[in-house]
């Protein structure tokens, strides 16, 4: 397990809300809640991999089939 | 070995810095924050009990316990282990409710691992009893 997971979804998130920031103080609202959405997907793709990773290892170890 | 617990509180320190730091402008982002440093945790200590593991295991061998019975208890305690986990994460999200049925349903599951456990010692019970 790297820690460094930790440090990229913080960077996307903080990276998110400040384009999101910049996108509704423009005016283009929509282009803001695509750009969130887009963010929560990336991160959520990369947590769901971590989440199967543990999943299949506490499968093996006890035994749970 | 025992350095470990250091690692471990001070990922949990900066992992909680950050998820305030996330939690004003993306609390769903938080939230997956907190999930990844729950679960570089538990597997961190997983590793580590991997050979409590083996050596219950050995033990169980030495004695003559049936294989059955040790290895429903190793699946009672994965299955806790990750019913907790995954009620903790939606807890933290606010959604207790969800949270309280995954508890239940790990309950459900380990009640239904126990039972050929209960039924041999029903079955021990009866033939002892006159």
């Amino acid at each position: 397990m790297d820690v460094n997971m930790i440090f990229k979804i913080a960077a996307v998130g903080i990276l998110v809300a400040v384009l999101n920031q910049v996108l509704v103080r423009t005016g283009r609202e929509e282009q803001a809640m695509m750009v969130a959405l887009a963010g929560i997907v990336i991160v959520l793709m990369m947590v769901i991999k971590m989440i199967s990773d543990l999943f299949n290892t506490v499968r093996t170890m006890f035994q749970l089939y | 070995m025992q350095m470990e617990i250091f690692q471990i509180v001070g990922l949990g320190l900066i992992a909680a810095v950050l998820a305030v730091l996330l939690k004003q402008h993306r609390p769903e982002i938080a939230l997956q924050v907190s999930v990844v440093t729950g679960l570089i945790i538990i597997m961190l200590i997983m590793f580590k009990l991997a050979s409590v593991l083996e050596a219950l295991q050995g033990m169980a061998q030495r004695i003559n316990v049936d294989t059955v019975y040790i290895s429903t208890i190793f699946k009672i305690v994965g299955i806790a282990y990750i019913a907790e986990f995954g009620s903790q994460v939606c807890r933290d999200a606010g959604e207790t409710s969800i949270a309280s049925k995954i508890e239940l349903a790990g309950k459900v599951i380990i009640m239904v691992l126990a039972v050929p456990i209960l039924m041999a010692l029903l079955d021990l019970i009866i033939s002892i009893v006159p």
